[in-house]
């Protein structure tokens, strides 16, 4: 999955920079799609319920809010790391959360824009990169980093400033896609040449990245690894659903250490 | 129109069911009692007012758990009589000795009975009740006007006034005007036969036994109530419809009498039988822009198995269970990917049960003798196979792999 990725993170001018011009085009041409469910993003739609009810999981259980409120995370601040037409941005401010929904490309900033006006929210959107949110110092008590880093060129540079981003005591999520066999299969033949559930050439597969590898590069940063999990598509059910099996998409939750 | 927030609300609702019968009721109760601070309100044209009628519905074992987890079981069942048998003949009316094809004993459900026979009084009172204080309900609401492609849908009523909501649910029978206002079609067929309906008392006990007789004109069925009381319902071509109801009550009770093959001893009519054409009619489509359809508006099956209001309320608890999923993940009430995994939820379990109950009826309403050996090897086999016969029956309780976490007694 991992169109909302688009365009992760970055460009800017600066010396230095994760952003992919050819990957950021390639999401701003899709993204006015991108609130449709039976649309180019369906299948992104589909994924959408899995991921929102992992990360509101874990955030009940990590800042101990209760589950049975209709805002549970009020007065907790979420950023939303390459938020294309804001599927994440706008339910969790539903929740509660003050969010801040980034995305490399002004496009797609735009359409979550007039989209999340219609809809009544008020999030703050932003057309950066994880790199100058840094600069700007802010820091959030949970970062999501979902389907993006499998987009990004410089990984470690993207990871570090993702982790600048989280408060002490905060949380980072990462979703993203293995580096195995099987996910060469599903993801890339399976998903964008035999189904059409993503356009060709959505993906690469040098781009993914093991678990291990990212794991290796939070810890780096000074985060630690609190809970992994699989997302397996059953076409019996028509669904995703968590699972053991991080053999093609997964999640990693990750802390850094109040102190 | 009136309700207790009539004209006071500008905010949009998170859900508004139009149709205050058991299902649009039971749709907004399921609702209020699993997520907090959710805004439902229910319309409809006439006053909510708990009827003053004879009828009874047979609800199945998943029904009662639903009702059980929501807490309102216990509210509807004082004069409620369990099924805990089931007996399927099939034999013309003259034919006293009659052979028995299927008989279901016992527990699809550990513990539990196939179904309750629930009168409809106590089912609409003890759902009205839970309402009251819970849900907006605004009677006197004619609706004459739908658009759900907005961010937020809006209903007008013919009083001129709009209300808004995230989603809209039609629960507004067979006929539904919101359906035909959302332009979705429908498949129908006719049967040519008419439901006839009444309750008897009887000399003889019924033993908490349901028997469906299937005869040439249609299924008779009789299913019991508390004491020496039965509800009847069974099916007649249209055109003996008013020969029928010409007879005396003696005359009826005597033909009843027949039907039942003396199984129940001497019968007494309790109310003056009603009959109802009968058709299929299924909606084309289950949801639409910021619409979902449950219930009669979605489908209208044959009687010959009792599972209208079942199916009814299977969609109640599958959509209450995506709808809570939504709002808990921070999405709207009118997610439209939740209303297509509702679509393509209840279709299969809908054609499933409009397909059993239209065969059931074309094989069983039929003299052809070729048909009828048939049609008593096949039953015969049926009872013999014990997995297959609990498959049928776990069907008709709801109590299957794919049934709504409410309907297997968890919480949503």
């Amino acid at each position: 999955m991992s169109e909302t990725a688009l365009a992760k993170s970055t460009t800017s001018k600066s010396s230095i920079s994760t952003v992919n011009q050819a990957e950021l085009d390639k999401f701003a041409a899709m993204a006015e799609q991108w609130w449709d469910p039976s649309g180019k993003f369906k299948p992104l739609h589909k994924f959408n319920p899995v991921r929102l009810a992992y990360i509101r999981e874990v955030a009940l259980e990590h800042f101990g809010r209760d589950g049975t409120k209709r805002r549970p995370f009020e007065g907790l601040s979420m950023i939303d790391i390459g938020c294309g037409g804001g599927l994440l941005c706008e339910p969790m401010t539903r929740l509660g959360f003050e969010v801040t929904g980034i995305d490399a490309a002004a496009r797609n900033i735009g359409i979550a824009s007039a989209h999340s006006a219609q809809s009544g929210l008020a999030i703050d959107y932003r057309a950066t990169t994880a790199e100058d949110m840094v600069k700007a110092g802010n820091k959030y008590d949970i970062v999501l980093n979902m389907e993006v880093v499998e987009h990004v060129d410089n990984v470690p540079l993207f990871l570090k400033s993702c982790a600048a981003l989280v408060k002490p005591g905060g949380l980072m999520l990462t979703a993203t896609i293995n580096r195995t066999a099987r996910a060469f299969a599903l993801a890339i033949v399976g998903a964008e040449y035999v189904l059409n559930w993503l356009p060709k050439g959505t993906h690469s597969y040098t781009k993914f990245l093991t678990q291990d590898e990212i794991t290796s590069m939070l810890k780096r940063e000074g985060l630690q690894i609190k809970d992994r999990c699989g997302v397996t598509f059953s076409p019996l059910h028509n669904e995703w659903s968590k699972s053991r099996d991080m053999g093609v998409n997964y999640m990693l939750l990750a802390e850094k250490p109040a102190q | 129109m009136t309700g207790a927030n009539k004209g006071t609300r500008t905010d949009p609702y998170d859900v508004i069911v139009v149709g205050g019968g058991p299902n649009g009721l039971s749709m907004a109760a399921a609702l209020v009692a699993s997520i907090s601070d959710i805004s439902v309100a229910v319309c409809d044209k006439k006053p909510f007012a708990v009827p003053n009628d004879a009828r009874s519905f047979a609800l199945a074992a998943g029904v009662s758990r639903m009702y059980e987890t929501l807490g309102l079981w216990d509210r509807m069942t004082a004069n409620a009589a369990p099924i805990d048998h089931m007996r399927i003949t099939d034999s013309d009316t003259p034919d006293l000795s009659r052979p028995l094809f299927l008989s279901f004993d016992g527990d699809v459900v550990p513990g539990r009975p196939f179904a309750h026979m629930v009168p409809n009084r106590d089912l609409m009172g003890a759902l009205l009740d839970y309402a009251r204080d819970r849900i907006t309900l605004i009677d006197g609401a004619e609706v004459s006007g739908f658009n759900g492609s907005g961010a937020v849908a809006e209903l007008s009523f013919s009083s001129g006034d709009v209300l808004k909501a995230s989603l809209v649910i039609a629960a507004d029978s067979g006929r539904s005007k919101l359906r035909d206002l959302a332009a979705i079609g429908t498949f129908e067929h006719d049967y040519k036969q008419s439901g006839l309906v009444t309750t008897i008392a009887h000399t003889l006990p019924h033993n908490n036994t349901a028997f469906e007789h299937f005869r040439p004109a249609g299924p008779f069925a009789s299913l019991p109530l508390s004491g020496n009381r039965s509800s009847l319902v069974w099916t007649e071509r249209t055109d003996r419809v008013a020969a029928i109801k010409a007879l005396s009550e003696t005359e009826q009770a005597r033909l009843i009498e027949n039907e039942t093959g003396h199984t129940l001893g001497e019968v007494t009519l309790l109310e003056p039988i009603q009959a109802f054409p009968l058709a299929l009619r299924l909606a084309k489509k289950m949801i639409g822009p910021r619409l979902a359809l449950i219930g009669d508006a979605a489908h209208v099956v044959h009687p010959i198995a009792g599972q209208g209001l079942n199916l009814g309320l299977a969609d109640v608890a599958a959509l209450a269970e995506l709808i809570v999923g939504a709002l808990r993940n921070g999405q709207e009430a009118g997610d439209p990917q939740m209303l297509l995994t509702y679509q393509t939820w209840r279709r299969r379990d809908t054609a499933l049960m409009a397909g059993m109950t239209d065969g059931l009826n074309r094989l069983f309403s039929n003299d052809n003798p070729l048909l009828r050996v048939a049609r008593d090897f096949g039953l015969g086999v049926v009872d013999r196979l014990g997995p297959i016969k609990t498959g049928l029956i776990r069907h008709a309780a709801a109590a299957g792999g794919t049934s709504p976490k409410l309907m297997r007694g968890q919480v949503i």
